[in-house]
């Protein structure tokens, strides 16, 4: 089993096909949607982290390309310097999808990887420099 | 019943006196009441972590063979301030670095120096009869120099302002980065835990209020700079945005990384992140009714930081700390820029002194200003 974090770029109007189901009943994949932005006449965007066999997910991209549906696989993750956060908070400011938030009874900062991302906006945010970008988690060719 | 700061000091003395932070001292009155708690508590602890620009240190660095009268100086290549005798000088917290510019500045010096790393210190002088040196590079730190104390002209702001950003653009401010369209909230008080929020009137603390500072021990020097006891208030008495400062002064050596560090707000600039702490003698009932103010009972304005639109805006920290507010019928998202994990850090370590005997209250020399007025900079030809 693979798990990548993966963005699909829609052309406006072009898509025939209905793209998750075909790669959930096709391709056998575990879909976890984290961020849509689709409507009609826009490009659109989706945001999931894909699970599945390696040669699915492969086989799974290759059918994507022939839709002509463009991706990018991420291929950093955001790192947390956990020792010298002062948990401020200053990130959860930016951070789109709630990864970076604060836990209201200690009030220190969690974050939840599976929610992130990868936008970067808590690197340059954070003041203490405590957030990084990793970059060894290279995956699937795009 | 009321009670005098030296009985509290004499009970701290015995190891009897009960002390509690800003936060634990609601439920106890919660559960008890004002009387009888006030009664049984002698001291409330209070914390703050946050991002206090207006912060600074001296130094003084001791005379070389041959002497110099330093005029130019800078440490780890940030420019500080040494238009003073021979080898004294002061670096600002916000000073940015001649080489790596915003990435490293005086705030970091300051915190680099708390952790007793060396300091490139270069000087250059016009020299002089009697101190005939013209320049001098060499290594200080915080065990070779003399005097090496923190001196900040405005801490502690008690309330502050929430900002947020009226325009299409995203907006890098001292108070973070606030997204476009109001889409954002951020702001910067530990609440119910602020130490001026705890005395809104000043009645323990003034001039000469010993206080935690940076992990160590500090004192209140001064009235902080644009103090604005005369700040708009709410029905309960307390300042809905900045209103009182405290002027800080304490010894480096004392103080440790966990509660001074340096900071950059993107785009803005440098500051420095202090902790500061101040414990509240419970004097008599009306004192202790000010230290058990929760958050939902302190208001703040919410400033549109782009200066394009005035808001008249007031929110609770109750609301702020909820995590997102409604404004203008949409739910924005709200973040601190104070931690408040660290501010109740603060206050639990203020309490394990004074219950442990190493810390006793003191009497103010001199009232802070009950009023006071704020100018503006007027531009004159």
């Amino acid at each position: 089993m693979k798990k990548i974090k993966i963005t699909f770029e829609f052309p406006p109007n072009s898509i025939k096909q209905p793209l998750t189901y075909r790669l959930i009943k096709d391709f056998d994949l575990m879909l976890n949607i984290l961020s849509a932005d689709v409507s009609l006449n826009r490009t659109g965007r989706l945001t999931m982290d894909m699970q599945g066999e390696e040669d699915m997910l492969e086989a799974a991209l290759d059918w994507v390309k022939k839709q002509g549906i463009s991706f990018k696989i991420f291929e950093k993750e955001v790192i947390w310097n956990e020792d010298k956060c002062i948990h401020c908070g200053a990130c959860t400011a930016v951070c789109p999808s709630g990864a970076l938030s604060l836990d209201n009874e200690t009030w220190k900062l969690t974050f939840d990887r599976e929610k992130c991302l990868i936008c970067e906006l808590c690197i340059q945010t954070c003041p203490l420099g405590v957030m990084g970008l990793n970059g060894d988690n290279a995956s699937l060719d795009t | 019943m009321s009670k005098t700061i030296s009985e509290i000091n004499e009970k701290i003395k015995e190891g009897k006196a009960v002390v509690v932070t800003a936060e634990e001292v609601i439920d106890l009155v919660e559960r008890d009441g004002y009387k009888k708690t006030a009664e049984t508590v002698d001291v409330v602890t209070t914390g703050t972590f946050g991002p206090m620009c207006s912060s600074g240190m001296f130094v003084n660095f001791g005379h070389s063979k041959p002497p110099i009268k330093m005029t130019k100086v800078t440490l780890n290549d940030v420019p500080a301030y040494a238009g003073l005798a021979a080898v004294d000088a002061y670096i600002g917290a916000t000073e940015l670095s001649l080489k790596r510019g915003m990435e490293y500045g005086g705030a970091h010096v300051i915190e680099d120096f708390i952790a007793g790393k060396d300091i490139l210190l270069q000087a250059e002088s016009y020299g002089t009869d009697c101190y005939p040196r013209k320049e001098i590079t060499t290594k200080v730190n915080k065990d070779n120099v003399n005097q090496i104390f923190l001196f900040n002209p405005r801490n502690c702001y008690q309330n502050y302002a929430a900002a947020t950003n009226s325009t299409n653009k995203t907006i890098y401010t001292y108070m973070g980065t606030l997204l476009p369209n109001y889409g954002n909230v951020t702001y910067s008080t530990s609440g119910e835990l602020s130490p001026l929020l705890n005395d809104p009137e000043f009645r323990t603390i003034g001039i000469g209020t010993r206080l935690f500072l940076g992990g160590g021990v500090g004192y209140v020097a001064w009235e902080g700079t644009q103090h604005n006891p005369d700040q708009a208030k709410s029905e309960n008495g307390l300042p809905v945005a900045g209103a009182g400062t405290l002027s800080l002064i304490g010894d480096i050596r004392g103080m440790s990384t966990e509660f001074i560090r340096a900071g950059v707000f993107q785009k803005y600039g440098i500051t420095l992140y202090v902790g500061v702490g101040i414990p509240i003698p419970i004097l008599d009932e009306e004192m202790l009714a000010k230290t058990a103010i929760k958050n939902k009972d302190i208001y703040t304005r919410i400033v549109d930081k782009s200066g394009k639109v005035d808001l008249d805006i007031l929110v609770n920290y109750e609301e702020l700390r909820s995590g997102q507010i409604s404004l203008f019928g949409k739910k924005v998202s709200t973040a601190p820029l104070t931690s408040l994990y660290k501010s109740r850090i603060i206050a639990e370590k203020l309490k394990g002194w004074i219950l442990n005997g190493s810390f006793l209250l003191t009497e103010k020399v001199c009232d802070l200003p009950a009023h006071n007025k704020v100018n503006t900079l007027e531009v004159r030809g």
